[in-house]
């Protein structure tokens, strides 16, 4: 024992434990983040189950087990909780019970002990809503204009059938709403505010642009008013049917048809059924509009905004990055000042991403934004245009952000260079920018690569900055549409990671929220391992290439 | 031969280009390389300087901060309206369009401020041989003003102003009125003059202090009572005497919420009468303001009317407020004392909408103070040859007004944007109204209007550091021995496995690792303390128990598994002492903390908070270990071989190669790595703000939550109004932390340069 302490070997099995738990938590972290992502699309059975608390009369319960813990009896009692006597460990449920317009909570934990047996009923149903979050009850009827048409068994087809109506209905009247309506909305503002210059700039009332202005805005509203009589009349069409369903306690619900987004019975549906059902549910997650302040529905938006965020950053910082590296490589004079360059820069990655958010909030926000809207769209103040938090200045304050990372890496690729290859150059007459712009610029890009690569997976995460200069929870619009100028650089836009935030913390209903954030999560998570994986094979292949040439 | 040669060149042209040609192309070629340089050389310079700009701006953001106030006389002149008369008091409307003058005569003049121009005369309803023998002014935010006249009635009147838009821009429109009844209050029955008053509205009603001419002390309550009948509001008054201090009265002045009334005398006392009940005033305390028994000369509320400002006869300036005793008794109770005056302060006003006050003294000094930051913002003479009289802020802090001894006034332009914050303020231990001992408190905001805002950093740094500290403890020691271990124990193979895993975990937002440990793991530390320490224990000593048993292990059998493989067998081992812990976790609670160990907690005397700086300091630990494990493996890793091999030959072991030759070699590596891990720790905003309750509590407890600087900016940054004292208080701290973090890197960065340059030479 003494001799295999001496040998030092208990202190290496140490240090490589600490590998060990340093593995286990980023695969545990991931396949968490996996495991609760991916589950939330899967069609569970519903339970039901009857429920006694101390005291009170048996209750029915209808719903989804969300999770289980044991904890001690005491520890449930310190929190408020019903627990039987003779315990001193419990486990217990927490159900999924949704009908949140009838019962006010939608989420319960039960203990173990004080629930019956767990039957899987036939007909239980479960709608997801527009509103109110998940139905959980059993099918009863179906009706349309209030004459029952369909019973029992034969209800379900007729329900599916009704349902997938009454969504290409309210898919046309999200399109009304969202694109036509929305786009007559922006171009009557536009004329409004042209009207505004005009005044500003003193020409007078009898102009006769004055009049070509209201003459197209009478047609706008004209426009508009045919929109809307035929979104009134779609409206009119989707309230047709109606569905009777029986809740747990007994009584029984009228629910309209155009208010379900999807009708099914898991408890009745087969496996490939349910893999149908979970392919169309991540779908609608990846392809979809958030609904009920985010905590439903799609996050479409919070991706599309994502990407265009980088891209706008990548064709920012790409250019500056790389010729800052140029000049500090091939070009600055090496020395001191250099190097002091060089550690400041590189120190600026490690400066806080918040530091950067305040600075761009200052400097692009309001100084910069505040001028732009002084000079160019005086007509809109004092609304700001530019002056306001978007996607513009969000993009440039993530450009520097990152325009270290690009500068460290193209920096790097260049001093990999051999130096064998630039003398072969200049020995055949080049001068040094062809053998820059020619030769050593080609042989780095890959290095460029990984930068831009690296630079765009962090901007992907970074939220804190953001919050401050261009993200919001909701955006009306993308910030990619229609009508001219078609990327309005101008507006707030949706982020993943901003997304998760508030999602996560700020929504109304966060239990219901949370199995969305995981999914959300899960989204980024790929995003973002992907892209350094790609990284990390263009920075190993470029090793390899370089390890024989430069020796 | 020759010539053949050349007439065929000039007969068949070649296709290389000839001289000229060459030339042609050389210059461009030279002006392209030339270009080349001067566009890199212009696009790299000014991206650094892009770069620094950064520290430059927010430095000029916070920079105003610690301006100290300027004033400019803009306009002197007469005072406008019965130059005879004496004046009362100067007021300024908003705008500062208009300036309204009160005089002894009974006029009450409104007029231009920058000329002096008369807008307005009107007249107080002032009977026949009565004369006004005292004035004070309620809270200047009401614009209530009370002349108490000469036969023992009392008039109270509002300046009031009214914002109309003509053509483009506001206009304000005075008025005069009469908010109670218009004919005079009737104060004192007897008749006598009203020597002294004081006088504030609230709660529907209005109260008065008086002193007669006798020298009795007296005070009045007027309750409003609508009369059903006929809608009208009547007041019904409701008077009683007190007992009088044994000294003249200076001031009287009444809170707005009618419950107390201060008295400052001659002989340099204050009272604090309870007017709570108007039929039980009693005296509760008395206390000596001024130093050797000097005269109280002027004193005034601050803006709430809780500190009260106390002006001396020797110039001394000192702030008062009633503090709650362990007798639940309040008492006066001196809070701190400014700049004193050369000489008798003769006007104290407060501003109108912030805890700031002017000063002003006998020989023409002004007087520009706050009172949470202590700090004197300007203290200069703005008259010459004449004693200030009346010393007036305009509402908006952004003027002034002031009345001299020769009935001139003067009209201020000032700029005093930013009185609330002083490195003290900061810094240090303030007392804050209300509150019953000096604190650090962070406290940006409030719904009230006569909120003082705490803008302490303390609390804030001190999260920082707390975050930081229980993140470095977690961190720090498991990255640096993985850390060991990869570089220099563990196999090739697993290595190419463990390096990317370790950067995708470096990689991994911090977004998802903030709502990781706020939703999902901040409730599961709460329900399974027990097992969270008892993994924290058992962990390292399941370890070394495997590593024991391997030892065990007959040495045929081990060798099917070299060297280099020990954090892999060790993967089971930490998944199921995790596991065991996690179901051991409610026995051992019942077992050891009587079923709860939360409530147990709680009964030892520590608070906790589900989202806490155990679990901060997990989650950023987690952020943290890749930073820190990469570079310490790398400083590791690069030790060169010759060194150790020529320890491994003159037969070290391992370990002691390790901890003898590599760790010293590669020591100032591993410093700057846990350097940059601590830059990137105190920097981290997002796991902070969703992983903590974000309350600014000042204690070290690891079941508390914190804010910390970084979170502070994420949270309020976009309430804060722009370009105000909040939100350059928000740009210091991020200058603060980006002068942190630039020290801790640069530190870091220099470090591993130097070693660098080690190795090179070894």
């Amino acid at each position: 024992m003494r001799n295999w302490v001496k040998s030092g070997s208990p202190w290496i099995w140490l240090t490589g434990g600490m590998v060990s738990i340093s593995l286990v938590m980023v695969i545990g972290l991931i396949m968490l983040i996996a495991v609760r992502g991916l589950g939330h699309f899967w069609p569970s059975d519903v339970v039901e189950v009857d429920y006694t608390a101390p005291g009170r009369e048996t209750v029915r319960l209808l719903g989804k087990v969300d999770a289980s813990e044991t904890i001690t009896a005491e520890a449930m009692r310190d929190a408020g909780f019903e627990v039987p006597e003779g315990y001193s460990i419990i486990t217990r449920h927490r159900l999924k019970l949704g009908n949140r317009d009838v019962t006010g909570n939608d989420f319960s934990w039960f203990a173990r002990p004080l629930m019956g047996e767990f039957s899987y009923p036939e007909d239980a149903l479960v709608l997801n809503r527009t509103e109110w979050g998940d139905f959980i009850g059993y099918l009863r009827a179906v009706k349309q204009d209030g004459e029952v048409v369909a019973e029992g068994e034969a209800a379900w087809d007729e329900l599916f059938a009704r349902v997938a109506r009454a969504g290409d209905l309210r898919g046309e009247i999200n399109r009304i709403e969202r694109y036509d309506i929305g786009q007559v909305n922006l171009q009557i503002e536009r004329l409004r505010l042209e009207r505004r210059g005009l005044r500003m700039r003193g020409v007078s009332e009898d102009d006769p642009r004055y009049a070509e202005l209201s003459a197209q805005r009478d047609a706008l509203r004209g426009e508009y008013s045919v929109h809307e009589s035929r979104r009134n009349e779609l409206r009119q069409r989707i309230r047709r049917d109606s569905l009777v369903a029986e809740l747990p306690d007994g009584s029984e619900k009228e629910i309209r048809v155009a208010n379900v987004v999807r009708a099914f019975g898991p408890n009745r549906m087969g496996f490939t059924d349910k893999v149908a059902h979970y392919a169309d549910r991540f779908n609608e997650f990846v392809t979809g509009f958030p609904r009920e302040a985010n905590t439903e529905g799609g996050i479409f938006p919070a991706i599309f905004g994502t990407v265009i965020m980088v891209m706008l950053m990548s064709v920012i910082v790409t250019p500056i990055g790389v010729l800052a590296a140029i000049y500090l490589r091939e070009y600055a004079k090496q020395g001191p000042f250099v190097r002091i360059i060089r550690i400041s820069v590189n120190n600026l990655a490690g400066v806080p991403s918040i530091v950067f958010g305040v600075f761009g909030l200052g400097f692009f926000v309001y100084f910069l934004g505040g001028s732009i809207d002084r000079l160019f769209y005086p007509e809109a103040l004092p609304a700001p245009t530019f002056g306001s938090p978007g996607l513009f200045w969000a993009s440039l304050t993530l450009a520097l952000l990152t325009l270290p990372v690009v500068i460290v890496s193209t920096e790097e690729g260049l001093t990999r260079i051999p130096r064998s290859v630039r003398e072969g150059s200049m020995a055949l007459g080049a001068t040094k920018a062809e053998t820059l712009w020619r030769v050593v610029v080609p042989m780095t890009l890959p290095a460029m690569m990984t930068g831009l690569i690296l630079a765009v997976a962090r901007a992907a995460g970074e939220v804190a900055p953001l919050m401050l200069v261009g993200v919001v929870a909701l955006a009306p619009n993308l910030p990619v549409d229609g009508v001219a100028p078609y990327l309005h650089l101008e507006r707030a836009f949706m982020h993943l990671g901003f997304h998760i935030f508030d999602v996560g913390f700020q929504s109304p209903n966060v239990e219901a929220a949370r199995p969305l954030v995981y999914a959300t999560a899960l989204v980024l998570v790929v995003i973002i391992v992907v892209l350094n994986l790609t990284a990390m094979m263009i920075r190993n292949r470029l090793r390899e290439r370089y390890r024989g040439e430069s020796d | 031969m020759h010539d053949t040669v050349t007439r065929e060149r000039v007969t068949q042209p070649s296709a290389l280009p000839n001289a000229e040609n060459r030339k042609r192309l050389r210059s461009w070629r030279g002006f392209k390389d030339h270009f080349s340089r001067i566009f890199v050389g212009i696009g790299g310079v000014s991206v650094i300087i892009a770069l620094g700009l950064i520290f430059v701006y927010l430095a000029y953001e916070a920079v105003p901060m610690m301006r100290p106030a300027s004033v400019e006389v803009a306009a002197s002149y007469d005072a406008p309206g019965n130059g005879e008369a004496g004046t009362l008091a100067v007021f300024l409307e908003r705008h500062q369009q208009l300036a309204v003058r009160f005089a002894d005569d009974g006029g009450v003049t409104f007029f231009r401020p920058e000329s002096g121009e008369i807008v307005l005369d009107e007249r107080l309803p002032i009977p026949e041989g009565v004369e006004i023998t005292s004035f004070a002014r309620a809270e200047p935010r009401t614009g209530l003003v009370a002349l108490g006249l000469s036969d023992g009635t009392a008039i109270l009147a509002r300046h009031e102003y009214e914002d109309t838009w003509v053509g483009g821009r506001t206009v304000a429109k005075p008025s005069l009125s009469y908010p109670f009844e218009e004919e005079p209050f009737v104060v004192d029955d007897d008749g006598l003059a009203l020597d002294r008053i004081g006088v504030q509205e609230g709660g529907g009603g209005v109260k008065m202090a008086v002193q007669t001419a006798d020298g009795g002390l007296r005070l009045a309550e007027y309750a409003g009572r609508t009369n059903f009948m006929t809608g009208e509001v009547e007041y019904e008054r409701t008077a009683v005497d007190l007992e009088a201090p044994p000294y003249d009265v200076r001031r009287l002045m009444l809170s707005i919420d009618m419950r107390d009334l201060l008295v400052g005398d001659e002989g340099g006392n204050i009272h604090y009468y309870d007017i709570g009940n108007i039929n039980n005033v009693q005296l509760r305390d008395s206390a000596s303001v001024i130093r050797d028994g000097g005269e109280v000369s002027t004193m005034d509320y601050l803006l709430g009317t809780v500190s009260l400002i106390v002006g001396g006869e020797d110039g001394s300036v000192s702030q008062w407020f009633l503090v709650r005793g362990d007798d639940n008794v309040r008492r006066l109770q001196k809070v701190r004392e400014f700049e004193p005056h050369s000489g008798a302060v003769t006007s104290l006003n407060p501003e109108y909408a912030r805890k700031g006050f002017f000063t002003g003294d006998e020989n023409g000094n002004l007087g520009i103070r706050f009172s949470t930051s202590e700090r004197t913002l300007y203290l200069n003479n703005v008259v010459e040859g004449a004693g200030i009289v009346y010393a007036m802020p305009a509402p908006r802090g952004n003027g002034g007004l002031l009345l001299d001894t020769d009935n001139r006034i003067h009209y201020l332009d000032i700029w005093n944007r930013h009185p609330e914050v002083s490195l003290r303020g900061l810094w240090g231990q303030i007392w804050y109204e209300g509150r019953s001992e000096p604190t650090y408190t962070w406290q940006s905001s409030s719904a009230t209007d006569e909120f003082e805002p705490k803008f302490s950093l303390v609390p804030l740094t001190l999260g920082t550091i707390k975050a930081a500290f229980y993140a470095m403890l977690f961190a720090t020691p498991l990255a640096i021995m993985g850390a060991i271990y990869s570089a220099y124990f563990m196999t090739r193979r697993m290595r190419s496995l463990v390096k990317p895993s370790i950067e995708i975990m470096e990689a991994l937002p911090t977004v998802i690792l903030g709502f990781l440990a706020g939703l999902w793991m901040a409730p599961f530390v709460e329900n399974h303390l027990p097992a969270v320490f008892s993994i924290l224990v058992l962990l390292p000593l399941s370890m070394l128990l495997v590593a024991y048993l391997w030892h065990l292990i007959p040495h045929r059998l081990r060798s099917g598994v070299p060297d280099g493989w020990e954090a892999a067998i060790l993967i089971p081992v930490v998944l199921f002492v995790g596991y065991a812990c996690i179901q051991m976790s409610p026995v051992m609670e019942v077992a050891f903390f009587s079923g709860d160990m939360r409530q147990w907690l709680t009964d030892q005397g520590y608070t906790y908070d589900q989202r806490n700086a155990l679990v901060v300091g997990f989650a950023m630990g987690f952020a943290v270990i890749p930073t820190i494990f990469s570079i310490a493996e790398d400083a590791v890793f690069n030790v060169p071989k010759h060194l150790t091999q020529g320890s491994l030959a003159l037969g070290a072991t391992r370990w002691q190669t390790m901890t003898r030759v590599v760790l010293l070699t590669a020591s100032p590596g591993i410093f700057s790595g846990v350097m940059i891990g601590m830059g990137r720790a105190i920097g981290e905003t997002m796991i902070v703000v969703m992983a903590t309750g974000n309350s600014p509590v000042v204690n070290m407890n690891i079941f508390e939550g914190m804010r910390t600087l970084s979170a502070n900016i994420a949270v309020e940054m976009p309430e804060a109004a722009v370009g105000g004292s909040h939100f350059r208080i928000l740009f210091l701290s991020a200058l603060v932390l980006f002068v942190m973090t630039f020290f801790f890197n640069t530190i870091a960065e220099i470090v591993r340069q130097r070693l660098r340059k080690k190795y090179a030479s070894l």
